[in-house]
C-alpha cells in the first residue's frame, strides 16, 4: 500500500519537475493568472534579458486593480492608472499571452474569472501575483500568490522554485444555522487561528460543513486563506465541483470529461493521511461575524461587544488591539449592532459572484439605502454583471438605492477611483481590514453581502437573523 | 541579485505584531512601472506620525529592522520588499515572517532572519533603549550579534537560499538550464488540462 496523502501533497507530488536533496522542488505551473500592478517589472525584465513567455498558453491576463467602476468611457481620471493598463495592453500584445481587456465582457477580478471560465480545475498548479489566488483552491487546485520577481520565474520558465508546505486541516462539522454563510465560516476560523496561524502551511479545509456549501461559498473560504496566514487554501473535488465545471468555456469536453473526471476523483485526502496541524469547528457555533479591528482575526459575533484589550495577557496583542481601537474610533463595551457606517461596499474577490448579489439583493428588495449611507455594488466579473442584469438584480439595487458599477477589484483596495474618505467608516463584502486598505484614514469592517446590504439599510449594523424581510 | 554575505548597521527598532504590507507600502504607491523609488514610501502612513521611529533622526542610517511575528502579511506586492531595500535596510530580524513576504525578500536579496521571540526581544530591547546600536548579521556563520558585545545568536536558514544569497545568483537563469526537465515533464501532463485563448 502506498502511503496516504492529502490532495495537496498529491497535487504537489504530481507537479514536481525536479528535486534534488537539500534543496526547493522546481514546480511546474498549469495556469498564471496576470493582472496589472505585479507584472509590469516582471515583463520588463524579461525584455531585459532577451527573453521569452516560454507558455503564454497557460497564461492568462486580465485587468482588474485598476479599471474605474463607473465612466470607463469617458476619460480615466488617474494617468498612472491608464499607464499601468497600457503597459499590461502592450505586455499582452508583445508576448502574445491571452487577455481579457477592459472592454472585453470576461473581464474581470482575476480570481472570478478562471474559475467562470473554467481555466480553474482541480488538481492544477494555479499561481498569480495576488494573494488571494487561493481563492482558486475551492475546485480543489493548488493555488497560491507570488511577488513579481517569481511571476518573471514562471513567464520565464513556467516553473517555480518551492520548499514544500506543511499541511492543515481545518474541519467544520454540522448543519450552518440559518443566516450564516461562508464569510462567516471562514471569520471565524480566522478569529480561531489567528492571522499567523497558517504560516507555511497548505490549509484543506474539510468536514460536512465545507461540503455542503456551494462552489461559490467554497470560493469565499479559500480566498481567505492568506488572512490566516497560509499562503493556499483547498477543498476537495466532489459532485458539486463537477457540477459547477461542466459545459464551462474551457472545462473538459467528451472523452476529455470523462478522462478528467477519472483523474479528479483520485485527488481527495486518503483515508490515513496525517495534517501536520488539525483545526476542528463547530458549525453550530458560528454566528454572522463583524469585525472590529484591523486585521482579520479581529472579529466578532454580531451580537458581540467591542472587547477592551487593555487586561490582554500577551502584552503585544493588548497593544495592537488598543492601537485597533483608537484606529477604528471605537470604544470597549460598545455594541456591534450601534456602529453607524458611512459606506458599504458589497464586491472583491472574497464576495462578489452571482449568489453573493442575490444574497444581497434578497436582503435589499423593497428596502432603502439609509440616507447616511452611500452603498456600491460591484461585481466580479462582466460576465457576473450580465448575469445579474439577466435576473434583474441590478434593479432591486438601483431601486433601493445603491450604486450599480462595473467591474473590478475597486474598494476592496482603494487603488481606481472608488476608496474611503479619512475617517469613513464602511461595511465591506472584502477581505481585509488594515489600516488605510480602502483608503487613508478609512475604517473597514469585513461581514457577508446579506449583512452588508442590512447595515446599507439600517446605516448600522444588524443581526441578519432577525431581518425584517427574512 | 547583489550577493550578501555580513550586513552591519543601526538597529530600527518596530515592536509591532502583524506588520502588514499594506502598511509598508499602501497600494496607491502599486501604479509605478518601476521596480526602484519605492523608499520614500515606506510606511507611509505610519510616518505621518511625527513619533513613528522612521522619523527618528538616531535610526536615519538604519539597515536592519526588528520586528514583531508576522512581519509582511497581507497582499503579495513585492512592492514591499523593494520599498524596505530602497530605504536602506539590508536585513529584517523577527519571530515569524508572512510566507509570500519571505520569498519575495529572498528574490531580491533583502536577507530575512528568523529568531525565537525571546531572543528578538533581546535585540528590540537593545534597539528601543540604546538607540543607534549597531547589529551585525553574518550570512556565513548564520550569527547575528551586537556590535561592542561578545554573544553572539545562531539563525537557521534554508542551505539552498543561503547558497543563492551569497552568490547572488539568478535562479530564472539556473531553471532554464533544466529546460530538458521541464520539456519532458510538460509531455506527461494531462492532455485535458486548459489552454487560455483571448
Amino acid at each position: 500500500m502506498p502511503e496516504p496523502k492529502t490532495l495537496s501533497e498529491k497535487i504537489w507530488e504530481s507537479h514536481v519537475v525536479h528535486r534534488e536533496a537539500g534543496k526547493p522542488d522546481l514546480l511546474y505551473i498549469d495556469l498564471h493568472l496576470v493582472h496589472e500592478v505585479t507584472s509590469a517589472q516582471a515583463f520588463e525584465s524579461l525584455r531585459m534579458q532577451d527573453r521569452k513567455v516560454r507558455r503564454p498558453d497557460l497564461t492568462l491576463a486580465t485587468v482588474d486593480h485598476n479599471v474605474p467602476t463607473s465612466d470607463r468611457d469617458k476619460v480615466w481620471p488617474d494617468p498612472l492608472s491608464i499607464q499601468q493598463v497600457e503597459v499590461l495592453d502592450k505586455n499582452a500584445a508583445d508576448f502574445a499571452v491571452p487577455y481579457y481587456n477592459v472592454d472585453d465582457v470576461r473581464q474581470g477580478i482575476v480570481h472570478v474569472i478562471g474559475p467562470e471560465q473554467g481555466l480553474t480545475q482541480p488538481g492544477m498548479t494555479i499561481v498569480c501575483g495576488d494573494s488571494h489566488t487561493a481563492t482558486h483552491g475551492a475546485l480543489g487546485a493548488l493555488a497560491f500568490g507570488i511577488g513579481t520577481s517569481e511571476v518573471e520565474h514562471v513567464l520565464a520558465t513556467q516553473t517555480l522554485i518551492q520548499t514544500k508546505p506543511k499541511t492543515m486541516s481545518v474541519e467544520v462539522n454540522g448543519a450552518l444555522p440559518p443566516h450564516v454563510t461562508a464569510k462567516d465560516v471562514i471569520l471565524t476560523i480566522i478569529r480561531t487561528i489567528g492571522v499567523g496561524g497558517g504560516i507555511g502551511h497548505v490549509i484543506e479545509y474539510r468536514g460536512d460543513t465545507i461540503w455542503n456549501l456551494s462552489m461559490e461559498g467554497r470560493m469565499t473560504v479559500c480566498n481567505m486563506s492568506i488572512e490566516g496566514g497560509a499562503r493556499a487554501g483547498l477543498v476537495a473535488p466532489d459532485e458539486t465541483t463537477f457540477k459547477y465545471l461542466e459545459g464551462r468555456p474551457h472545462a473538459p469536453k467528451g472523452a476529455d470529461w470523462n478522462a478528467a473526471l477519472d483523474y479528479w476523483r483520485t485527488l481527495p485526502t486518503d483515508e490515513g493521511a496525517k495534517f501536520d496541524k488539525v483545526v476542528v469547528l463547530n458549525a453550530a457555533d458560528i454566528e454572522p461575524a463583524v469585525t472590529w479591528g484591523t486585521t482579520p482575526a479581529m472579529s466578532l459575533p454580531v451580537t458581540g461587544r467591542i472587547p477592551d484589550p487593555e487586561p490582554f495577557t500577551d502584552p503585544q496583542a493588548a497593544e495592537l488591539g488598543v492601537r485597533a481601537l483608537r484606529y477604528m474610533d471605537l470604544k470597549p463595551g460598545m455594541a456591534i449592532e450601534d456602529i453607524a457606517l458611512d459606506r458599504v461596499f458589497i464586491g472583491s474577490c472574497t464576495n462578489s459572484r452571482i449568489e453573493d448579489l442575490r444574497a444581497a439583493a434578497a436582503v435589499a428588495a423593497g428596502h432603502q439605502v439609509n440616507g447616511k449611507v452611500r452603498a456600491m455594488v460591484v461585481p466580479g466579473s462582466g460576465l457576473v454583471k450580465a448575469q445579474a442584469e439577466a435576473e434583474g438584480l441590478d434593479k432591486v439595487f438601483t431601486a433601493a438605492g445603491f450604486e450599480w458599477r462595473d467591474a473590478g477589484c475597486s474598494m476592496c483596495l482603494g487603488m481606481n477611483p472608488d476608496f474611503l474618505l479619512p475617517g469613513e467608516r464602511c461595511a465591506s463584502t472584502s477581505n481585509r481590514n488594515f489600516e488605510g486598505r480602502q483608503g487613508p484614514g478609512g475604517r473597514t469592517h469585513l461581514v457577508s453581502p446579506a449583512m452588508a446590504a442590512a447595515a446599507a439599510i439600517a446605516g448600522h449594523f444588524v443581526d441578519i437573523r432577525n431581518w425584517k424581510g427574512n | 541579485m547583489q550577493a550578501v554575505k555580513t550586513i552591519r548597521g543601526v538597529a530600527m527598532p518596530l515592536n509591532r505584531a502583524d506588520v502588514d504590507t499594506d502598511q509598508i507600502i499602501p497600494a496607491k504607491y502599486l501604479k509605478l512601472v518601476e521596480r526602484t523609488g519605492f523608499g520614500r514610501y515606506l510606511f507611509d502612513s505610519w510616518r505621518k506620525d511625527e513619533s513613528f521611529v522612521l522619523n527618528d533622526p538616531a535610526f536615519a542610517q538604519a539597515q536592519v529592522l526588528v520586528g514583531g511575528p508576522n512581519f509582511g502579511c497581507g497582499s503579495s506586492r513585492e512592492h514591499a520588499p523593494w520599498a524596505l531595500e530602497d530605504y536602506g535596510f539590508k536585513a529584517i530580524i523577527a519571530p515569524s515572517f508572512a510566507d509570500i513576504f519571505r520569498n519575495n525578500c529572498s528574490k531580491i536579496g533583502l536577507l530575512l532572519v528568523q529568531l525565537r521571540p525571546d531572543e528578538v526581544e533581546i535585540l528590540m530591547h537593545e534597539a528601543e533603549k540604546k538607540p543607534g546600536t549597531e547589529i551585525t548579521v553574518d550570512l556565513e556563520s548564520q550569527t547575528v550579534g551586537v556590535v561592542g558585545q561578545e554573544w553572539t545568536m545562531h539563525f537557521d536558514i534554508d542551505p539552498f537560499l543561503k547558497f543563492c544569497l551569497t552568490n547572488g545568483l539568478d535562479d530564472i537563469g539556473l531553471t532554464m538550464q533544466k529546460a530538458d526537465n521541464i520539456s519532458s515533464y510538460e509531455k506527461s501532463r494531462p492532455h485535458f488540462y486548459p489552454v487560455a485563448s483571448s
